[in-house]
């Protein structure tokens, strides 16, 4: 199949370069698709690549349009009818991820954390199928804390202490050692008094000697700590809702992208998250760059509302322009422009103008709003081009 | 037009040192009196007729010119001792605390020195920001505890905001602090962020303020003769008020103590006249406790200069009232009230071929209406007409003179209504005089706009040059915005009326005799066609509307979603044909022609352009609306009468869903209810619950809608697409369903129960917010309640929206504003930052693209073949 389809390819570029033309790969990707699938004749694929040809150079933008301004507008526009339910059922009914609205705006502000992180992760070939090693992977992921595998837990007022029977059934259940637990527990509870009789532990705080005795806050305290101890899984993730559809996929609540990578047997590939700013830390600009895309994409379309992807590309690609992934708003591209006037006309004005003063700034006037405070023509559109007198 | 004398190509910024504002000074001003008895300005007050005048009458004793002409002169006060500029404490705290105590040289060796240098110097020639970079320095300098230089151990700087520096635990006057700035050298101050070439430290502590003109600060004379000074003037007097006291105590050689608070008086109010929201200082405030507004609130926010006067400026010839619908219009133009044409003017410039047309419209004056307003002669002058002076205009009038006419019609104006949520807020419509006191719009328009007629206002703007004229009439036309950029589709289209009127011409069994065929046609003011000598179908007269050769198959919005479509042969006349230009099979609706999915329109505008595409829209509607009009819609409540039968099916249906509940909560008691995954009992029951109920609702819908024909109007506009949905019309016979409140049932109100008329922690439909009843039963007083509460909330959530989405609406804007496509196709911003080598990775503009591809190609394919 891949060897046809580079013949076919390669043929498709071969006409195209003889009607000089040099269409973007995807053009060339649909051609042979449809060619394939129409069964077309090499005459008509003639014919096809010159109407194309034809199509795309009408539809090519215009150079001076204020492409900008219409893809922020076609990216805000839709936002007045969009729903602000924060929650609702993505994909998988077991989980709440924002949506609508407040995800759009969480979306354009980069931020460094999001409001429901969330993985879905995908297995190699050899174990796709697996549902063994997919179950025991989802348990080495998923975040198990004491609390998990208890049986009994209470609080003793009068011995000043905390006692504890561990299932271990619970344990055997969701893959662990015993021992490992118990190491755990030692390792976090150094500084306290524990007493282990086979499954029930016993963990008293030792007596501090500046406060005398032990206040029943601390046994309190003390509480919440034992019952919130991790014991396994990965850090951040908060559960695994295992999946089966025509492969088994785990979705998970809480994201660590750099940790579950590391896991044998994970489709590292196809394994992402929602976390733009994560996926900028482990994979780089690029693919982060193809999240916000991705991200605001699904954002829309989910609310039922089309945006040409362009114009998300040009947002995603202005966010991380220059190598970084910056918020939309006056700490990210409003706040870096390069005009005093278009950044004190944004927000913090006389923050811009005090620092401008003593930077002895010079505003080169080549934005849009610069010019239309000054009153002066501004520069895209038709007021790009100007008449040039012949010098005779 | 005036031709641009000069252009501004870049403005630096920097900071004016004593001299300067003494150079710019025309005055020093030094009693903090304003007028005298008489009401005269006090010389050398804060009124003083040098620093300019208002008032037309007086002359300004500066530049002689008269008040209006003259934009007014700088004064100065010198300040008896030296204040910290509010803006600039911060940035004195960082430089001192990053320069020694003693020698004032930063505490940087001079290996450290030239490294930063070079840096600097490195990023300015590139023209970049330098912000990150002096961060570091201010950060990396503080840490040193001696001066590299002389030795010296440093104390540690501390700040109380926003002007208060302490060195060690003295507290540093603005003098001291000056002295120290002075002492920085020029090298050292680029390091610090100071650019020594437009700015010096020791000016961040003033010594001598400027006066702004008065005609910044103007005086307002009230009613009753009152005059009432402006923010600023009432801060200038206190600070010279102050500052006098000042000189007369140090002079009488009064105590330190009291010198220093004078001194820091003397701070307060410099502070509050720059920032009257400086942090920890109180607010300077008016007699009547309203704060002042003072320089930087003037400058800052929504209402202050930048955002509301520079970035948006009031402009002359534009109108605005109510609009109103005018099916009989086209897209493309818009009813303007003839009040608003006497108002508003086109400026012609008469020549030769034009003199008599002129003429005419000064022979009519103001008052009647293809007339004119004024006249501007050859000298610039601009002259009123009037009844007794027309004589003389028409008498002089010769080429080279411009008259302001009236708006008539054919006139291209642009069109406006707020919210301008996207390009096609703004279009260009042409003119039509007509009467009454409303804009009208045709209904196509509507939906660009986000217009309907409850009251809206819209804004009207007329064009003074030819060139706008030009580029109006080529790029912002309502025709050339059929197709919206966002998505590639059509926005523009038909909505309501347009849309069931089509689909009742259109529908199987419509037929029209001869007669009444062409009346429609009539109606339409579309071209009568040859008589046939028979009946018409309403298939064939939309037919006359199709462009000759057009070819298409879809599937209309009545489509019933069959299991095995049967394509042409379809039961309920939903797949349309269109071959060679005949509507063969199928009802147009609003997939044929409507606003966002009209897919006729949506060939029409992609293959024979906007002014086919404008001719269709108008052509159509106004056909619809004369084709309603034969036929006739109503609706009312009666409607969604269902049958006795079907209400004792939907009651059965609904009880059973309670059981249901019941049941499931029954098991959830006995902890008999298995939990979902990954989810606790309490949400695993929710879910059931809301799934059933939601099922009861669509099950109760579907019985009502069995009972329902598309004899049904109500029907008709649902499935159509014209308005409605089904689901309003089974809340309506039907079931209201379930309210909700935060995406789930409703469950708050009372401890452990909504309302007291259930019992605690009780978790049946009715207890949850589950309405029975349908809208036209009517609700009983618990469910009314309950649904009173889910309306409340989506009126929130509108409230809030609109405030979340607006915001970033600007943000992105702001961000992306900047950015086009250059000659060579490369996407840059102003600074030539490449942002996109090629838009959107294929060069294609989604405007011009069908539905976001340059082109489909299994169409072109099917019409290679088809020839």
């Amino acid at each position: 199949m891949g060897n046809i389809d580079q013949e076919i390819m390669d043929k498709v570029i071969k006409i195209a370069k003889k009607k000089k033309v040099n269409f973007p790969e995807s053009y060339v990707h649909d051609i042979v698709e449809a060619y394939i699938r129409r069964e077309l004749t090499d005459k008509e694929l003639e014919t096809l690549i010159v109407r194309v040809k034809k199509a795309y150079e009408r539809s090519k933008v215009e150079s001076g349009e204020a492409i900008g301004t219409v893809a922020a507008q076609s990216v805000g526009e839709p936002g007045t009818q969009m729903t602000m339910n924060t929650f609702h059922y993505a994909g998988v009914v077991e989980l709440n991820v924002t949506l609508g609205l407040p995800r759009l705006i969480e979306i354009v502000d980069a931020r460094k954390t999001i409001s429901t992180p969330t993985m879905t992760i995908y297995f190699d070939e050899d174990h796709r199928f697996d549902e063994e090693f997919v179950k025991k992977t989802a348990s080495e992921i998923a975040k198990i804390t004491i609390n998990d595998i208890l049986d009994d837990f209470h609080v003793d007022y009068g011995q000043m202490n905390v006692e504890m029977v561990i299932n271990q059934e619970k344990v055997k259940e969701k893959h662990l050692e015993f021992d490992d637990i118990l190491l755990k527990i030692e390792k976090t509870f150094k500084k306290h008094i524990i007493d282990i009789d086979n499954n029930k532990i016993t963990i008293a705080p030792k007596l501090d000697k500046r406060t005398k005795g032990i206040q029943i806050r601390d046994i309190r305290l003390l509480t919440d700590k034992i019952r919130d101890l991790q014991i396994s899984g990965v850090k951040d993730v908060n559960r695994v809702i295992i999946r089966k559809d025509d492969q088994w996929v785990l979705h998970t609540e809480g994201s660590n992208l750099s940790a579950v990578l590391k896991k044998d047997g994970i489709d590292k590939e196809r394994t992402t998250t929602n976390h733009i700013h994560e996926i900028y830390t482990v994979l780089g600009i690029e693919a982060a760059r193809n999240a916000i895309i991705k991200e605001a994409l699904h954002t829309l379309d989910e609310q039922g509302l089309s945006v040409d992807i362009r114009h998300i590309m040009l947002v995603a690609d202005m966010m991380t322009a220059d190598g970084t992934a910056k918020s939309i708003g006056r700490h990210g591209i409003s706040g870096t422009k390069s005009s005093v006037l278009a950044r004190a006309a944004f927000e913090e004005t006389g923050k811009h103008l005090l620092h401008a003063s003593i930077r002895g700034e010079v505003d080169e006037l080549t934005g849009i709003i610069e010019n239309i405070i000054i009153g002066q023509p501004i520069p895209v559109g038709t007021g790009s081009v100007g008449i040039m007198m012949k010098n005779k | 037009m005036k031709p641009v004398l000069k252009q501004i190509s870049q403005i630096v910024f920097g900071l004016m040192s004593p001299e300067d504002i003494r150079e710019m000074s025309v005055r020093k001003i030094e009693t903090p009196d304003t007028y005298d008895e008489d009401g005269y300005p006090i010389e050398r007050g804060l009124m003083d007729p040098h620093l300019g005048v208002i008032d037309p009458s007086l002359k300004c004793k500066t530049c002689g010119s008269k008040g209006g002409d003259c934009q007014g002169h700088f004064g100065s006060i010198e300040l008896s001792r030296p204040v910290v500029h509010v803006g600039f404490g911060d940035t004195v705290y960082k430089i001192l605390q990053s320069t020694c105590n003693k020698c004032s040289r930063i505490l940087f060796n001079e290996n450290e020195i030239e490294t930063y240098t070079s840096k600097i110097n490195e990023i300015m020639k590139n023209g970049e920001s330098l912000t990150k970079t002096i961060k570091e320095i201010y950060k990396e300098a503080k840490t040193r505890d001696k001066c590299p230089h002389c030795g010296e151990e440093q104390e540690e700087i501390k700040i109380d905001k926003p002007v208060s520096i302490m060195e060690g635990g003295y507290k540093l006057t603005p003098s001291e602090i000056r002295e120290k700035l002075e002492k920085i050298t020029n090298e050292d101050s680029l390091l610090l962020g100071v650019n020594h070439e437009v700015a010096r430290p020791e000016w961040m502590i003033l010594t001598v303020l400027p006066v702004p003109p008065v005609t910044v600060r103007p005086s307002i004379t009230l009613e009753t003769g009152e005059r009432s000074e402006d923010d600023l003037t009432h801060k200038l007097v206190d600070i010279l008020r102050i500052n006098q006291r000042l000189i007369e105590n140090m002079e009488a050689g009064a105590p330190q103590l009291i010198v220093e608070d004078l001194w820091e008086l003397l701070q307060y109010h410099v502070i509050t006249y720059f920032d009257n929201e400086a942090s920890g200082i109180p607010p300077a405030r008016h007699r009547s406790k309203r704060p002042l507004k003072t320089l930087t609130q003037r400058l800052k926010g929504k209402e202050g200069r930048f955002r509301s006067n520079l970035s948006g400026k009031r402009v002359n010839f534009s109108a605005r009232t109510v609009i109103s619908p005018d099916p009989n219009i086209s897209i493309n133009e818009v009813g303007v009230p003839e009040t608003i044409a006497k108002e508003v003017t086109v400026p012609v410039h008469v020549n030769d071929w034009n003199l008599d047309e002129v003429k005419e419209y000064i022979k009519n004056g103001p008052d009647v209406h293809p007339g004119a307003n004024y006249v501007i002669r050859l000298d610039e002058r601009k002259i009123r007409i009037y009844d007794e002076t027309k004589e003389a205009i028409l008498e002089k009038l010769e080429p080279g003179y411009v008259v302001e006419r009236h708006l008539k019609d054919g006139d291209i104006v642009l069109f406006n209504r707020q919210p301008s949520l996207h390009r096609m807020s703004m279009m260009a419509h042409e003119v039509k005089i007509l009467p009454y006191k409303t804009f009208r719009l045709n209904l196509c328009v509507c939906p660009p706009y986000n217009a309907d007629f409850d009251g809206d206002e819209m804004n009207m703007h007329v064009f003074q040059t030819d060139e706008s004229r030009a580029e109006a009439k080529s790029l912002m036309r309502v025709q050339e915005h059929i197709l919206s950029p966002r998505f590639g589709g059509p926005i523009i289209g038909a909505i309501h009326d347009h849309i069931s009127g089509a689909y009742l011409l259109t529908r199987e069994g419509s037929t029209f005799t001869e007669e009444q065929a062409f009346q429609i046609i009539r109606k339409a003011k579309m071209i009568i066609p040859k008589r046939k000598n028979g009946d018409w179908t309403g298939k064939e007269l939309f037919s006359l509307l199709l462009p000759d050769k057009i070819n298409m198959q879809y599937k209309a919005e009545i489509c019933k979603k069959c299991d095995t479509c049967l394509g042409k042969e379809c039961h309920y006349d939903a797949y349309v044909v269109i071959d060679d230009g005949e509507l063969i099979t199928g009802a147009i609706d609003e997939k044929a022609y409507g606003s966002f999915s009209g897919k006729i329109l949506d060939k029409i505008m992609k293959e024979y352009g906007s002014d086919r595409a404008r001719q269709f829209l108008d052509e159509s509607t106004s056909l619809a609306i004369s084709g309603i009009m034969k036929v006739g819609i109503t609706t009312s409540t009666h409607d969604e009468d269902i049958p006795e039968e079907a209400r004792e099916r939907i009651q059965d249906h609904l009880n059973n869903a309670e059981k249901k509940v019941d049941q499931l909560v029954e098991a959830y008691e006995n902890d008999e209810l298995e939990a979902l995954p990954g989810r606790s009992l309490e949400e695993t029951l929710e879910m059931k619950i809301m799934q059933v109920l939601g099922e009861a609702r669509d099950k109760s819908g579907e019985i009502a809608e069995s009972y329902f024909g598309m004899d049904n109007h109500s029907v008709i506009m649902a499935t159509t697409g014209a308005r409605a949905s089904m689901l309003n019309l089974t809340q309506i016979s039907a079931c209201v369903g379930q309210q909700s409140v935060r995406g789930g049932r409703i469950d708050r109100g009372y401890i452990e129960r909504t309302l007291p008329h259930f019992k605690k922690n009780e978790l049946g439909a009715k207890a949850r917010g589950f309405v029975h009843s349908s809208y036209k039963e009517g609700l009983n007083p618990i469910e009314f309640y309950f649904h009173a509460m889910g309306g409340r909330e989506g009126l929130v959530d509108t409230a809030i929206r609109t405030a979340q989405s607006g915001y970033m609406q600007r943000r992105l804007v702001n961000a992306l504003q900047d950015v086009s496509v250059k000659d060579n196709g490369m996407v840059t911003d102003n600074r030539g930052l490449i942002i996109q080598t090629m838009f959107g990775e294929d060069g294609v503009d989604p405007a011009k693209s069908d539905y976001g591809k340059a082109a489909d190609l299994d169409k072109i394919i099917d019409e290679m073949r088809l020839k």
